[in-house]
């Protein structure tokens, strides 16, 4: 892909290197109403933040612009040292298989299979059949949905979905991830074994990631646990003081990012209204 | 519902214009570009054309026979009976062949088109697509486009076919006109012209009938009810476009008669 050299940044001071995403005062509006208001952050390698704030805050309209699929009207975007603002459509689709989704109801293929939906990707590269077949099975089971490999997405429940649209975007071991409330909707168990998988995808394959929630319990339970292989589930961090989970917090309010930090910072931060969304 | 100002509108208008002559454009570009999904093609082209063959058929028989009686019942009068052939033929393939075998497909298709990918945008597919790094316009939009106008192309003939056939039932069984003085004033009293005006037409209309499908598919919002919109605009606006279109060609092609 030899559109993907990094671009020289007219700030020199960026470090795009050891930063897959960097939001620099980035603004949009639709029809007059401001979605973002000057956001800026960073999401270093290997981290992942958890984005939070009310519905309609502008945190599923940020996963979009950081894939390019919308523009913002001021700022710039950098994702994997690339900025994306003045990339044209055709460059970015290159830039996106680089790139995994879990879109908000999933937003599966709902006229193609489990494995079609999953090996999508793949199916486009023109890789061979047998190879699609094996790494197909590799996600699924890692989801732990290779039962429903034939099965139609009108036939799986909501979590399942979920767990599909999981399964597609990790299939080519993207360097971002992003998750557009993957908790949203589902019944508390499905909700942590969600989390569960981010949890594992985090830990295993040190992906980058975006989490966009308006549930707090998501990102604490990141931030508190780890995925122990052993036992191939979630354990707490206590008591494990050199255990780094890394993950942060990001919260969003009327388009603007009122706090950017660590879980131990967000506990002691005084601001009234982060108080009441926490507690 | 708020109202939206004059200029509002004709400024929606302009973009709405604008926005489909650049997927229309690009529909046709990406024919010349890599990946060519031509298993979708085939897909497609299946499913235009073999699905769409059964109204296409029945329309130009239907088409066929009401020429026949209209033009007998006129002819009779001057004792120019022999003559139903020729008038059926030259109908169907300057005119009618085309014209309405594009509205049936573009009742047929170009609604389909709409709400197929109307439901794929309101339930972000198409984000997702576009998100897994594959082009919706050349994935989802050129094959529909190219499918629908190498289709059309055979559809028109087979309706043509039929059609004559159908005034050939008509003649033979109800007027008692001969067989071969009916196929025989059919086929000589058609041009180059005639036949060239007929077989090009449907190339434009196909263009219409999937470019329109497609535009008011990629732009629905809103949800169910915006599907719903989206294929009733499709129809309409394919319709009108076809008939709109084969006035100019009609006029373009007289030139050439």
């Amino acid at each position: 892909m030899p559109s993907l050299n990094p671009q020289p940044l007219d700030d020199q001071l960026t470090d795009t290197v050891h930063k897959t995403i960097i939001f620099e005062d980035v603004a949009i509006s639709f029809e007059g109403l401001v979605v973002l208001d000057g956001v800026s952050f960073e999401l270093r390698k290997g981290e992942t933040k958890a984005v939070l704030g009310i519905a309609g805050s502008g945190k599923s309209t940020m996963l979009k612009l950081c894939l390019g699929l919308i523009r913002p009207d001021a700022g710039r975007i950098y994702v994997l040292g690339h900025d994306i603002t003045t990339m044209s459509e055709e460059d970015l689709f290159d830039l996106r298989s680089q790139i995994g989704i879990v879109f908000q109801e999933s937003a599966l293929f709902d006229s193609l299979t489990v494995r079609e939906n999953v090996a999508f990707r793949l199916t486009e590269e023109k890789l061979p059949e047998a190879e699609v077949e094996q790494r197909v099975r590799e996600v699924l089971r890692f989801v732990e949905l290779e039962d429903a490999i034939d099965k139609l997405p009108s036939e799986l429940s909501g979590g399942m979905r979920r767990r599909v649209g999981i399964a597609r975007a990790i299939i080519t071991h993207p360097e971002i991830l992003l998750y557009d409330s993957p908790t949203g909707g589902l019944d508390p168990i499905t909700s942590t074994t969600i989390i569960e998988l981010i949890m594992k995808q985090r830990d295993v394959s040190k992906t980058s990631a975006l989490l966009v929630s308006h549930r707090l319990q998501d990102g604490f339970m990141l931030a508190s646990h780890y995925y122990d292989p052993d036992a191939n589930r979630m354990q707490a961090v206590d008591g494990r003081p050199m255990r780094d989970v890394h993950t942060s917090f990001m919260i969003l309010r009327d388009g603007k990012v009122i706090f950017d930090g660590t879980a131990l910072e967000l506990g002691r931060i005084q601001d009234p209204y982060i108080r009441e969304y926490i507690s | 519902m708020e109202l939206a100002s004059p200029a509002e509108y004709a400024k929606r208008g302009v973009m709405a214009v604008q926005e489909y002559a650049a997927l229309a454009a690009r529909s046709l570009s990406n024919v010349f570009r890599q990946p060519r999904y031509v298993a979708d093609m085939a897909q497609q082209a299946d499913f235009i054309g073999v699905g769409s063959l059964p109204i296409v058929a029945l329309t130009g028989m239907f088409t066929g026979i009401v020429l026949a009686q209209n033009t007998a019942n006129t002819l009779q009068r001057f004792g120019s009976l022999s003559l139903t052939g020729q008038l059926v033929s030259l109908s169907m393939v300057r005119e009618l062949g085309p014209v309405l075998t594009s509205l049936m497909v573009a009742g047929r298709n170009a609604s389909g088109m709409a709400s197929e990918l109307g439901s794929m945008k309101v339930t972000e597919q198409i984000d997702a697509m576009r998100a897994l790094g594959t082009d919706p316009l050349k994935k989802l939009v050129t094959p529909r486009v190219i499918s629908t106008v190498i289709m059309m192309f055979f559809l028109t003939i087979i309706a043509d076919l039929v059609g004559l056939i159908g005034g050939w039932l008509y003649s033979f069984l109800l007027l008692g006109l001969d067989t071969y003085q009916y196929w025989h004033t059919a086929y000589q009293k058609l041009t180059y012209n005639d036949v060239s005006t007929g077989l090009i037409k449907p190339l434009f209309f196909g263009f219409i009938i999937a470019t329109v499908g497609c535009y008011y598919g990629m732009t629905t919002t809103g949800g169910t009810q915006g599907v719903g919109r989206s294929t009733t605009q499709a129809v309409v606006v394919s319709s009108i476009l076809i008939l709109a279109t084969d006035v100019v060609l009609t006029q373009f092609m007289l030139q050439f008669s």
